[in-house]
């Protein structure tokens, strides 16, 4: 009985008294891995006696040759190591699965309480600065105010119009077969001043700035900054992520101001345009449309949506450690958390404002 | 004499992998302190747990007689004022210019006039022996001899008994390295400095080092620059008397 390998010959199967013998012929190389799996794995070792598992003994006709010396170097702790696998790496495909889930809920929670933490620090760090404003850092929050609120006014503004352009389009078409062109307006101004211009802001400002500090602060990491902070007994709480936290507290509900007017421009513009509309009667029915809360109800929300997106943009920047790589994944789920977090606390606040009947 | 630094019995571990298992450590005062060990021995734990950058599984860490593992962010406040840390590659600011980042730990810890703060950090610029125009430049601009200068400039802010340095002269040319080694010994004896360095550079220890100390089998096993290159112990034997330290030793029992 001898086993034939497709192509190049790796070995012939001879059946003796005592078992199985295998001669290797030809060439073993990573290449013929390959084929040299698919003819071992032919190989019918079931009219074999007596398979010991755990060994094989090889005999060398002649000299062993070099390469053996090498599998034997790194074969020593193999055993050991092949043990530990079986351990953490169990055969049944449900219990994997089970295991899967239970490392996923223990880190979550392990997340959840990290998070829970880094927040309370951060606000309390906050408070203590607030208290004592001779601590909080002047020159750091102005410079964090305008690299994420002044140098974002061109596009927030940009696309706060361009989002009104499409409420004022889409509804000018829908509306204008009922003959109740005025009401563009009323959407247009409601939806821009409630939702549209703080929300699309606050994505905006997620990507640009949650991103920003996710980097900065992991890159510090990464080049032990941090960690020279915390040797000089400086607190990085104090130093970097409470800066970031007003800085951007105060720049959103400023960009969320331009974006409120900017869309209300917009709006007005393509009433303009598209239903021939003067710009007085435009003003009268914004006037009459929103209420006095209208404005108020959405710009409430930005401080609120900058506190979660420096959060997420500090803590996960914070969370670096060892390479490049990490500070990549970090800052991409810096954004996507931000942005969820964003969305999420809208719809928190639209129940809210339903309940209290704003 | 109260040893500067002492420590007794640490244990680092992490999962299953012990870093440290019941390592102790003295320093005195005026010693310049080198710490050495194989790659991945754990000189950065080490270091790291003496900062109190990180809890220790167990044992104590005394600074000027403190244990430092049992003491709170406040209580450790002035001890971390009273040391000052180059780290391996630097940790400038890089945000900061150089003399912003010297004078960031004076504004941390102390109130200075801004003139006063401005002479100082200045002072401690040409201390290192970097240029006047280095003051105004960001970490980015300036060389990596240069970072590790500045790094030692801002370490000196809070005028410290005692200096750590982290690898110090690696990546520095041969020259560059010898150079940085004269400064070591320069501030030391000027400045009457307690310094403990990781290094990997033979060249560096012989120079600089009055007390030795090794990190084998997890534990560290210290004595005289002298006395420690004739222990037994074969990574010891291997690390002072390899090929690339023979030339060394053979120098220095020529001069």
């Amino acid at each position: 009985m001898a086993a034939t390998v497709p192509r190049a010959q790796a070995f012939e199967v001879r059946r003796t008294a005592e078992g199985l013998e295998l001669e290797l012929t030809g060439e073993w190389r990573v290449r013929e891995v390959a084929a040299i799996e698919t003819a071992l794995a032919a190989i019918d070792l079931r009219t074999v006696p007596r398979v010991r598992i755990a060994g094989a003994e090889v005999t060398f006709r002649g000299a062993p040759p070099d390469q053996l010396r090498l599998i034997e170097q790194t074969l020593v702790d193999e055993p050991a190591r092949a043990l530990r696998l079986e351990a953490v790496a169990p055969g049944e495909p449900g219990e994997r699965l089970l295991i899967a889930i239970g490392r996923y809920v223990v880190r979550s929670a392990h997340e959840l309480v990290h998070g829970l933490a880094f927040l309370g620090r951060s606000l309390t760090t906050l408070a203590a600065d607030l208290a004592h404003p001779r601590r909080l850092r002047p020159i750091s929050i102005v410079r964090h105010v305008y690299d994420t609120g002044i140098t974002a006014m061109p596009i927030v503004a940009l696309i706060a119009f361009l989002i009104s352009v499409i409420i004022a389009y889409m509804s000018a078409q829908q509306l204008r077969g009922l003959g109740a062109d005025i009401y563009v307006v009323d959407l247009v101004a409601i939806g821009v001043l409630r939702e549209l211009g703080v929300l699309l802001t606050s994505v905006i400002v997620a990507g640009r700035s949650g991103s920003a500090f996710a980097a900065e602060l992991g890159s510090m990491k990464l080049n032990e900054e941090v960690d020279a902070l915390i040797a000089t007994a400086a607190d990085p709480f104090e130093l970097l992520v409470v800066p970031r936290l007003l800085g951007l507290v105060i720049a959103l509900p400023l960009l969320t101001v331009i974006a409120d007017l900017v869309g209300l421009s917009g709006g007005a513009l393509l009433c303009r345009l598209l239903l021939d509309m003067p710009l007085t009667q435009y003003v009268n029915r914004v006037e009459y449309a929103i209420s006095p809360t209208t404005f108020w109800v959405g710009i409430i929300k930005a401080p609120v949506f900058a506190l979660l997106i420096a959060f997420a943009g500090c803590y996960r920047g914070m969370q670096v450690r060892g390479s490049a790589r990490e500070l990549g994944h970090l800052v991409t789920v810096a954004v996507v958390q931000a942005i969820f977090l964003v969305i999420l606390a809208d719809a928190l606040f639209a129940v809210l404002f339903m309940r209290m009947e704003i | 004499m109260e040893p500067v630094l002492e420590v007794r019995g640490l244990v680092n571990r992490f999962g299953s992998q012990v870093v440290h298992d019941g390592l102790d450590m003295q320093v005195q005062a005026d010693d310049v302190f080198g710490i050495v060990g194989g790659s991945g021995s754990g000189k950065s734990v080490l270091l790291r747990t003496i900062l109190g950058l990180q809890r220790p599984s167990a044992g104590t860490v005394r600074l000027y007689g403190k244990d430092i593992t049992q003491l709170s962010e406040a209580q450790l406040r002035p001890i971390k004022a009273g040391y000052g840390v180059a780290f391996q590659e630097g940790a400038l600011y890089s945000g900061l210019t150089v003399l912003e980042n010297v004078q960031l730990p004076m504004i941390e810890h102390l109130q200075l006039p801004p003139d006063a703060l401005d002479g100082l950090a200045r002072l401690k610029i040409r201390l290192v022996g970097l240029p006047a125009e280095a003051a105004a430049k960001y970490p980015a601009q300036l060389s990596g001899g240069m970072v590790k200068r500045a790094a030692v400039a801002r370490a000196l802010a809070l005028d410290p008994q005692l200096l750590f340095l982290d690898e110090p002269t690696s990546g520095l040319d041969p020259v560059s390295a010898a150079a940085f080694d004269d400064l070591v010994l320069y501030l030391q004896q000027h400045l009457k400095l307690t310094i403990v360095m990781i290094t990997h550079d033979l060249d560096s220890i012989f120079r600089t080092c009055n007390r030795v100390g090794v990190i084998v089998d997890r534990r560290m096993e210290s004595d005289t620059l002298e006395r420690i290159v004739n222990y037994p112990h074969p990574w010891i034997q291997a690390y002072f008397h390899g090929e690339r330290a023979r030339a060394r030793l053979g120098a220095e029992h020529g001069a």
